[in-house]
């Protein structure tokens, strides 16, 4: 295992990337941090700054607007980054796909490591999914 | 000197991102602007390409925390375009899930506005709160979120009558900690020092501004679709419209605090409804859409939201229009904000309760030399939070000691 990975697996900073959702996943992924499911326990800390991400947790699909953005801030993460797409929307464009507003899914503009689908998928799949994708890294 | 601070949309709080611009004159804000489209996905369009039962399931994903008021206003409208009359047993139903919807959004508020402030505590308590609701939207519903329960022409599923002193259980255990925080926010010194005088919208600027929901009714400006258009079953049972006077930040809050303890009321007399049409019909056979037009209204968290539809006898709508109430809301902060510091800008901001998810930049220009700078969100909380910790310092409260850790 590389030195760098083994150094993120031991407690990931998690940024959240929200990109035309309805707000329920993000709601969700925010229920992770509070009381019931706590994942502050396991060094899971939500940051401000993409700069200081291990794990990008991405909503919505992708607006037009907001597509240049997200590949910017992808482009500003320190690597090695990855990205988990949460939500029907992120993993497939969802109910909105179609739509001539709509640039995404996100696999189409940057890489996605993990996808947790659902609608929104409950905390425990989001924890369950982050969780399996930490397993993988060698 | 151009400072720009890059910050993503990362405080994806609410709902819409949206960008804010202030203009500065030293601390004091003498402009705001805003600019939106971030989150546009189309809906209104996609919508047409629907089917009149597939568009509940969409409408519900405006907005993931007014998922029954957006379905509830479609229904509404579409029922008034077709003439359809409800079961009683559906009305209930309706209001019970739009009651729930209505805590759980205020808490979340709650929240957000404690987190804005400093307030980790409450941040972290009232989200505490805020499960056992969604625990019971997944036992009624089989979902926390996006309940698929309203179908036009009633209810989609049946509340099982098994389920309901589980219900009431639930919704009783929710007074005690709820008057708790209510009278923790109203006499903490702290929050009234922060919050009174804050972001005043005066009641004739609340009427020019056409604003709905809490930030009208906290300046004194009695509107409530609920009750001024009864639909569900609203006008069945007995309840208040909540109202204060001063339409500063602190009385956005009490507004919501309150309504709360009405909305339990409500659902309480709803589950009594409940029980008395045990096993009567819950939704009516829809066959067609006639050609026509119709309006629909419900009273979201935030406000009133719209909703109209023009049918031309197909399957599908002709067209789909959406009003939500943030949009109505927002252009208020031109009389909220101009005046205020910008440590007050954060919750003033918040104090509409405004679905604005990743408001990823604030733009500040300094009026005088028209320097532009780039705060974030991160930014403008921190903000508030110190001015929250330097009134605290004043008043001798230290951190640790505010009545959020002394009670209990
Ligand atoms: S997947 Fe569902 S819950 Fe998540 S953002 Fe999309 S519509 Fe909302």
């Amino acid at each position: 295992m590389k030195l760098k990975t083994w150094g993120l697996k031991k407690s990931i900073w998690v940024f959240h990337v929200s990109s035309g959702a309805c707000n329920n996943c993000d709601i969700e992924v925010l229920d992770c941090l509070t009381p019931k499911f706590d994942i502050e326990r396991f060094g899971m800390v939500l940051v401000g700054s993409v700069r200081h991400a291990d794990v990008l947790l991405c909503c919505g699909a992708i607006t037009r607007q907001s597509a240049p953005r997200i590949k910017r801030l992808y482009e500003q993460a320190a690597k090695p980054c990855f990205v988990v797409a949460i939500g029907g929307c992120a993993c497939s464009g969802g109910i909105f796909k179609g739509s001539y507003s709509i640039a995404g899914p996100y696999d189409k503009i940057i890489p996605v490591h993990a996808y947790i689908p659902g609608c929104p998928p409950k905390p425990e799949a989001i924890i369950a999914g982050v969780v399996k994708l930490l397993s993988t890294l060698k | 000197m151009k400072t720009v601070i890059p910050i993503g949309p990362y405080h994806p709080l609410q709902e819409e991102p949206e960008l804010f611009y202030l203009t500065l004159d030293g601390e004091t804000v003498v402009d705001v602007d805003v600019r939106l489209g971030y989150n546009h996905r189309g809906i209104e369009k996609i919508a047409e390409s629907k089917t009149w039962d597939q568009i509940t399931f969409l409408i519900e994903r405006i907005c993931g925390i007014c998922s029954t008021s957006h379905p509830i206003a479609y229904c509404n409208a579409v029922e008034d375009c077709a003439g359809i009359e409800i079961p009683e047993r559906a009305k209930y139903i309706r209001s019970i899930i739009g009651e729930l919807e209505r805590i759980h959004s205020h808490l979340l508020w709650l929240g957000l506005a404690g987190h804005f402030l400093g307030y980790n505590t409450l941040f972290m308590w009232a989200w505490k709160w805020r499960e056992p609701v969604l625990d019971l939207f997944e036992q009624t519903t089989g979902n926390r979120n996006h309940y698929a329960m309203i179908k036009i022409g009633g209810a989609r599923r049946d509340i099982k009558n098994e389920d309901i002193p589980a219900i009431r259980k639930c919704v009783d255990s929710l007074v005690a900690p709820l008057e708790m925080i209510t009278k923790a926010a109203i006499d903490d010194p702290v929050l009234h020092a922060r919050l009174k005088g804050v972001g005043v919208l005066k009641k004739e600027d609340a009427i020019k501004y056409c604003v709905v929901g809490p930030t009208a009714r906290a300046s004194g400006v009695a509107i409530d679709v609920r009750k001024d258009e009864p639909h569900a079953a609203y006008d069945m049972v007995e309840w208040n419209v909540i109202t204060q006077e001063s339409g500063d930040v602190f009385a956005k809050a009490v507004v919501r605090l309150l309504e709360m303890f009405e909305s339990i009321k409500i659902i309480q007399q709803c589950l009594d409804g409940l029980e008395k049409t045990k096993g009567a019909e819950f939704c009516v056979e829809v066959e067609n859409i006639p050609p026509g037009d119709g309006i629909g209204r419900y009273e979201a968290p935030r406000g009133e939201t719209y909703h109209y539809v023009r049918s031309d006898g197909t399957n599908c709508p002709v067209r789909h229009k959406i009003r939500a109430p943030t949009y109505v809301n927002l252009p208020s902060f031109k009389a909220s904000c101009i005046g205020q510091t910008i440590s007050d800008v954060a919750i003033t901001l918040a104090s509409i309760d405004p679905c604005y998810c990743c408001t990823e930049r604030t733009a500040i220009i300094d009026s005088k030399n028209g320097k532009k700078e780039h705060l974030g969100e991160k930014e403008l909380i921190r903000l508030s939070q110190e001015k929250t910790q330097k009134i605290r310092k004043k008043l001798g409260n230290q951190e640790g000691q505010s009545p959020f850790f002394l009670e209990k």
